[in-house]
């Protein structure tokens, strides 16, 4: 995938159209889980469930790994990731404070406080470790 | 003839909508969120509108990622509430208007917008909580509504300039259609926010601000904000704002604004609102 403009803001995967492409089959696995009855085969049998949905090896290591940032890397978005999350009783504000490492109640504080600042937060090269 | 009288903006954080759902509204979390609507709805109710059309984005509900449409026009007579995942929420079908849906899709293709129609569609909370918020909690939602999905979870959406163009267009369409209509237009989603990774919780007021500022005074100004600086201002996902100017496009150069109202945090979003009125309405 060639250079994006966007490459510089830390801390962020834009699904983009090569991320979508990348990502298809992860993330049509993780809208099926909107249904009862495909929630219900995949508790049965996670494994028959995920065959038959074509992804990478890597891709679904992080689905069993439940490696969050990990599924955003690999094209999954996070409007389909979530729904994973909802599977295993996640809300998405948890969500969020797993993805930025934050304890849960730390991130509701900061998201009380008025949120993460933009300032320091607008390029890689103001964060430590890019 | 029909006229567009009124534009509102405003966030659709589905935490909103839950906490309307499960009557949290007057916890100390929630209080000052809808305090800030309280005006909204009596301006509503005062309006009366025969049609809101409504500008929102479908999150993996009606489109997953196997169909992309980047504008699809909502021309049924109803749409259901969908299940997103912990059943539908509980609010009333939406009634559609499938003849001014269908004047709109006409007049608009031939202005050169090239729309997708849907004649069956589900609706998620990025439909419903914005009527929640306006309507509260009706038997039946007190007009019918035109949906209008807007694609902005695969980048790119489209840009602000095309969408402020669309809404010029649709003002175009609605001017010209006979019955004598109150139409109320709403952008909606937004404002600053990003919901993954590691800089999720970004909340950029200042941006925010402007952004409305921006909205009421200079909206040709607003509507070139490049996808870019909504990425790395706004947040991954507070470029859904971009929907924002098909509302305003639709209005007259000068407005009125009437109200608005701007909090922090809703869940991991900026919740921002305001209502414009057209002086020629």
């Amino acid at each position: 995938m060639s250079a994006k403009e966007y490459d510089d803001i830390p801390g962020t995967y834009v699904f983009d159209a090569d991320m979508s492409r990348v990502g298809y089959h992860l993330n049509m696995f993780c809208i099926s889980l909107r249904l009862e009855k495909n929630r219900e085969a995949f508790t049965a049998d996670a494994d028959a469930y995920l065959d038959k949905y074509p992804m990478s090896a890597e891709q679904r290591d992080a689905v069993n790994r439940r490696d969050w940032n990990g599924l955003l890397s690999l094209g999954g978005n996070i409007y389909y990731t979530s729904k994973l999350a909802a599977y295993d009783g996640i809300n998405f504000q948890n969500l969020a404070a797993k993805m930025t490492g934050m304890e849960t109640e730390d991130y509701r504080d900061m998201m009380l406080n008025g949120g993460r600042p933009i300032e320091g937060n607008r390029f890689k090269k103001e964060w430590k470790n890019g | 003839m029909a006229r567009i009288s009124a534009g509102v903006g405003c966030s659709h954080v589905p935490a909103i909508g839950v906490a309307v759902d499960q009557g949290l509204t007057e916890d100390d979390y929630w209080r000052p969120v809808f305090k800030g609507f309280e005006k909204s709805r009596e301006w509503m109710a005062e309006q009366n509108p025969d049609v809101v059309f409504l500008v929102y984005n479908d999150h993996c509900t009606a489109f997953d990622a196997s169909c992309i449409p980047t504008f699809a026009l909502g021309c049924a007579a109803e749409f259901h509430p969908a299940d997103e995942g912990w059943g539908p929420r509980p609010v009333p079908v939406v009634k559609g208007h499938p003849e001014l849906a269908s004047h709109i899709a006409q007049s608009v293709i031939l202005d050169e917008f090239d729309l997708t129609i849907m004649n069956e569609m589900e609706v998620d909370h990025g439909l419903t909580v914005p009527l929640t918020v306006m309507f509260d909690q009706p038997e039946e939602w007190p007009c019918p509504v035109i949906p209008l999905a807007v694609n902005v979870v695969q980048y790119p959406p489209p840009t602000g300039n095309r969408c402020f163009q669309l809404g010029k267009a649709i003002r175009r369409a609605i001017d010209t259609y006979q019955e004598d209509l109150n139409v109320v237009i709403f952008g909606t989603g937004g404002m600053s926010h990003q919901l993954q990774a590691e800089r999720a919780g970004l909340i950029n007021s200042d941006f925010d601000k402007q952004f409305l500022d921006l909205l009421t005074e200079d909206p040709v100004k607003g509507s070139k904000i490049t996808h870019l600086e909504y990425l790395r201002e706004a947040g991954s996902e507070g470029i859904e704002l971009v929907m924002w100017h098909v509302m305003r496009g639709a209005l007259d150069e000068k407005v009125t604004e009437v109200h608005r109202h701007y909090h922090v945090p809703a869940s991991n979003t900026a919740v921002g609102h305001i209502i414009l009125e057209n002086h020629s309405a």
